[in-house]
């Protein structure tokens, strides 16, 4: 069969739908998204009735997905990495309840940060759980490992957690599809009692789970995701992670010199570290994100085998590799062009002309002008670049949700009026329930939901909000005549302000909802409008 | 033979639609070919770049090595600056002279024209006036990868058939438009390196 040229995002994609899932869940979050956007696209997908779904927030993603396990069917989950932390509390007991049907979760990592908050290395929460991680080093293994992943998931009856970085998400290749598997039929776990977690059975569903590891690091013995390559230079051994091995053989177009140990699969398996530990006299660790097999081989107290890696700083404690990294890691020629001249400025991303948060942060910034500066607290979305000139209408931004419940502990503090800017799937992903805490506490708090009727930072996902905010809100208990609903248009700026500055002055609870569709969306339906009536 | 290419631009401005058409040509002549893109929030008007790379042999890194680059294609001028540090001694700057001014301390385009001119081998080129000329002002990316097509080691009916498939799907019309834009951009680089 022809390659076909897909990112590692719809390579997992297609590996998923050949491997015979049943559903895929996710919420939107870069770089994660495309691989359900693929399934939700795929007409192949849909002719053989495979549900492709945006939830709420990655924890109500994770659960549908381990209940469809549970009946006895593959089923995926896919976040960024930040969105793991969301759905930390599934994930871990997931671990500890098992799976039914294979389960897969994929993690995106971000180093360097390119569209995140931070750079965690989600390798860290597979350990942390206890399950086996899979981490594909090209797009052609992220395809392969999405099928063996379903396997080992049904022998294991565990969860596998896939975990992959910005730079194999984005990146395309070639990519070899094997024979499509077909969904299995809907069986409930042998004993029903699997998934009730009370202390007595839950303690022996650990107990399980450890006595698994071995078996887990026997299968990462024997895949062949993880492979020892000899290699005559026996004066250093190199572990290569993940992507890391294609910019360790960029370095090495004739082969590398030095014993290989590429890893692709976790927990390490201990007899090919012990073997590559045996045979060289000091050991090279290549990996994107945290040094964490570095910290594992080197132990404490860094006695016996000398390693090293970004735990040392041999190589930057932060940001993604490269081949220029590896390069001078290895002590090799590092050749750079030209410098970029000098009147090369910067050019971060803005909001786009006809953006109605514009007119939304033009009125607020207006109403709050009256008052002292370092009051809006504001979450994840597009409109978080109201941060940069020439608004600089924020002062916050940590993780969904959080702009309402830390506009209410400000206020708590004496910070009155204090605001909180966030956008409609992202105030029913995490934000409905910190409006909830602020109406029982009845906070002096103006919170500002910004609907543009989809996920846009993302490129424009369905938002479970659609159509829905006002009623969410007024069923919180805000009161009904402190829910303005605005059009955030230029003509109306004079009268969207006045709104602004009398819930600003209201002691209590008010919502402004600013509604208007977001220009990229909008600009798509009626391409796509103009297109069909072309036709 | 292997070519690796920075692609370059602002957000919006469909970089991803040269980089598609090289990928069809590359591996439809049975080349591997690797392309890491920028997805998310850079997209909203911020510098994008994506890196292109083609090859006989199997490519490893997604990512080009510093000074590794044979060109940088950029679809505007001073974007094709950033990625100095990438290009070979010997590679080659092709840009569109269109700046895309998005930010207030945008420079002066005479210095940055001055700029592009210091290095070797460069091709500064209207690719949107070119393709206003031919009536297709959609068509300045495809100008673009015309001008830059000598250098790409692939044979000119590749390229065709590239276009072809990416625009079939729109008629026989934007293919005709979207082939004379890829020739008239091939046209330039040609009397532009003999001048």
């Amino acid at each position: 069969m022809q390659k076909q040229l897909l990112l590692g995002d719809e390579a997992i994609a297609v590996g998923a739908i050949d491997a015979g899932i049943s559903g895929i869940y996710a919420y939107p979050g870069t770089p994660s998204t495309e691989i359900t956007e693929y399934v939700h696209a795929s007409k192949e997908a849909k002719q053989k009735g495979i549900l492709a779904s945006w939830g709420a927030n990655e924890k109500t993603a994770m659960e549908a997905a381990l209940g469809m396990s549970y009946a006895g069917k593959r089923s995926m989950v896919c976040m960024k990495h930040v969105g793991l932390n969301v759905a930390a509390d599934p994930f871990m007991n997931a671990a500890i309840t098992g799976a039914n049907g294979g389960m897969i979760v994929v993690s995106a990592d971000d180093p360097s940060m390119h569209s995140s908050q931070n750079e965690q290395d989600s390798r860290v929460y597979g350990k942390f759980a206890n399950v086996p991680i899979l981490e594909p080093s090209n797009q052609q293994e992220a395809y392969d490992m999405v099928h063996y992943g379903f396997e080992l998931s049904e022998k294991y009856k565990v969860p596998v957690l896939m975990r992959i970085t910005t730079r194999l998400a984005h990146s395309r290749a070639g990519v070899a599809r094997i024979e499509g598997r077909k969904q299995n039929d809907m069986s409930l776990p042998s004993d029903l009692r699997q998934f009730v977690l009370l202390p007595a059975i839950a303690r022996k569903r650990y107990s399980m789970l450890l006595g698994n590891q071995a078996g887990f690091r026997s299968e990462s013995a024997s895949s062949g995701f993880n492979q020892l390559i000899d290699g005559s230079d026996k004066s250093m051994g190199v572990i290569a992670c993940g992507i890391a091995y294609n910019y360790l053989m960029e370095n090495f177009p004739q082969g590398c010199p030095f014993p290989v140990l590429k890893i692709g699969q976790y927990p390490l398996p201990v007899n090919l570290v012990e073997n590559l530990a045996d045979t060289t006299e000091q050991i090279m660790v290549l990996e994107d994100g945290y040094p964490m097999v570095e910290e594992l081989i080197a132990g404490l107290l860094h006695r016996g085998i000398k390693v090293s890696g970004r735990f040392d700083e041999r190589i930057p404690r932060t940001g993604e590799l490269n081949p220029n990294i590896i390069a001078r890691a290895f002590g090799m020629a590092d050749n750079h062009g030209l410098p970029s001249p000098e009147l090369v400025v910067g050019r971060p991303p803005s909001m786009c002309v006809g953006c109605p948060h514009i007119d939304s942060y033009n009125a607020m910034n207006e109403a709050l002008r009256d008052y002292s500066k370092g009051r809006v607290f504001s979450d994840i979305g597009c409109y978080t670049l109201g941060a940069l000139p020439p608004f600089e209408a924020i002062n916050s931004c940590v993780d969904m949700g959080a702009s309402i419940t830390m506009a209410k502990g400000a206020a708590d503090a004496g910070l009155v009026p204090a605001v909180a800017v966030i956008g409609d799937s992202t105030f029913c992903h995490s934000g409905m329930t910190g409006l909830l805490d602020a109406v029982i506490a009845k906070s002096p708090i103006t919170v500002v939901i910004l609907d543009n009727s989809t996920t846009g930072m993302t490129g424009g996902q369905d938002s479970a909000a659609f159509g829905r905010v006002q009623d969410i809100v007024k069923g919180l208990g805000v009161e009904p005549e402190h829910i303005r609903i605005l059009k955030p248009l230029k003509k109306n700026h004079e009268e969207n302000t006045q709104v602004f500055k009398e819930e600003l002055a209201y002691n209590g609870v008010s919502v402004i909802i600013p509604t208007r569709e977001c220009i990229q969306t909008l600009n798509r339906r009626m391409r796509e409008k103009f297109k069909n009536k072309a036709n | 033979m292997k070519r690796d290419i920075i692609l370059s631009g602002v957000g919006g401005q469909g970089i991803l639609s040269i980089a598609a058409t090289i990928g069809l040509a590359a591996v439809d002549k049975g080349w591997y070919l690797k392309q890491a893109e920028v997805h998310g929030m850079s997209q909203r008007g911020g510098d994008v770049q994506s890196h292109l790379r083609i090859s006989e042999d199997v490519v490893y890194s997604d990512l080009i090595p510093m000074g590794q680059a044979d060109m940088i294609l950029s679809v505007e001028p001073m974007e094709s600056l950033r990625y100095l540090p990438y290009l070979h001694k010997d590679g080659w700057l092709v840009t569109n002279s269109k700046s895309f001014v998005n930010i207030s301390n945008y420079p002066e385009i005479e210095k940055v024209y001055a700029e592009i001119k210091k290095i070797k081998n460069h091709i500064l080129i209207d690719a949107d006036e070119i393709a206003a000329g031919l009536n297709a002002p959609k068509s300045a990316n495809m100008v673009m990868l015309g001008a830059a097509f000598a250098f790409l080691g692939i044979e000119r009916n590749y390229f065709e058939n590239a276009i072809r498939n990416l625009f079939g799907r729109k008629g026989e019309e934007v293919v005709n438009t979207n082939i004379s834009a890829f020739n008239a951009g091939v046209e330039f680089a040609q009397q532009y390196i003999n001048k």
